[in-house]
């Protein structure tokens, strides 16, 4: 089975995630800029990480078969500071013409302030300003809900912005059919603990049908499984889904929002 | 699916995860001190499952979040606890 994994970290992941993604059928990772764990402290850092995912991590991936593309933007757990914010923000043009760049992403919110939310308008702007790709990230566990309803209300309100153009990522129960219904492609995000499990994901897919869904697994640092994707391929065939339907979910539908950018080939 | 099909692929996993809850509920009512509004809101939602209505998961979702409509006037730090305290 081939699959696209449409969010994943990898510069927090080791080689042999590449191997083990490759082996269970992985023809391409996307990877959003994110946080690191810890803030950095000046702009610098993030120009050095936008690097990293423009030249290094991209031959990481080719040693394994695997195409690399990435995001790239200041995350919304960095984006409390708004003088930083801007100044990561005026770095992101000079690398949007590198060859795996999908758009902006992942902008959005964490804790909802209003930092937060004026440093996700800025990204919007930067997206609208040169015709990229939209991934948001939506905030964790109790701040979810709220933080999707403020994300969408921005995006709604700005008439540039093409709702097929815009993947609102981390979706629940709670929050994906307003996602839908506001006409964006929504991400389904793989955790052991927090967001969907595979069985969850499953149920949503057969609640919501299969059309603007994706699956990632979002490994990071933290506790993931780089292998999430298959694994709810997996769940998908034991409740007796058809393989084209699989194969829609994990590889058909990443693979046509995608497609959106010139930059991404499979 | 059918019902049966259901319960033969979940029933066992459904089980453990309850027994879980019920284990945790015990660890808490054996130790001291005061809880907090996790524990409320734990609760208060373990109630919500009762009866055949649909859209549990959704349910049990919204009744974590934090239902306000406005951005706060400032983060007070990056994690999430995973239930809303309420107006402070």
């Amino acid at each position: 089975m081939r699959y696209i994994e449409p969010h994943a970290h990898m510069v927090s992941r080791v080689t042999d995630d590449y191997e083990r993604m490759a082996l269970a059928g992985c023809e391409a990772v996307c990877e959003p800029a994110f946080w690191a764990g810890f803030d950095r402290s000046s702009a610098a850092g993030f120009f050095d990480y936008f690097c990293q995912l423009t030249e290094h991590e991209p031959k990481r991936a080719a040693k394994f078969g695997l195409k690399h593309f990435c995001w790239l933007c200041i995350n919304s757990k960095e984006a409390e500071e708004v003088k930083l914010a801007e100044e990561v923000i005026a770095l992101v043009p000079q690398f949007l013409d590198r060859p795996n760049v999908l758009g902006i992403g992942e902008i959005g919110l964490n804790k909802n302030s209003r930092n937060e939310l004026r440093v996700f308008e800025l990204q919007v702007e930067l997206a609208a300003k040169y015709n990229q790709l939209i991934l948001v990230h939506t905030p964790h566990l109790e701040d979810k809900l709220k933080g999707t309803r403020l994300i969408l209300d921005a995006l709604k309100s700005d008439r540039r912005i093409r709702p097929e153009r815009v993947v609102i990522d981390h979706v629940e129960e709670h929050t994906v059919e307003m996602v839908l219904d506001a006409g964006m492609w929504a991400g389904m995000t793989l955790y052991p603990e927090t967001k969907c499990t595979p069985a969850r994901a499953v149920d949503i897919l057969e609640t919501y049908g299969r059309e603007r869904l994706w699956l990632n697994s979002a490994c990071d640092w933290g506790v993931s499984d780089p292998l999430a994707v298959p694994k709810t391929a997996l769940e998908m065939k034991r409740r007796g889904h058809l393989a084209a339907a699989i194969e829609k979910v994990v590889y058909g539908n990443p693979k046509k929002f995608l497609s959106q950018s010139v930059n991404f080939k499979v | 699916m059918t019902r049966q099909q259901v319960l033969d692929l979940y029933f066992l996993d459904a089980r453990h995860k309850l027994v879980e809850i019920a284990a945790f509920l015990d660890r808490v009512e054996r130790a001291t001190g005061p809880d907090d509004f996790r524990l409320k809101a734990f609760r208060a939602t373990l109630a919500k499952l009762q009866g055949r209505k649909r859209n549990k998961a959704r349910t049990v979702l919204l009744a974590f979040s934090d239902p306000t409509t406005k951005p706060i006037a400032q983060a007070p730090g990056k994690g999430a606890c995973g239930a809303w305290p309420g107006k402070k």
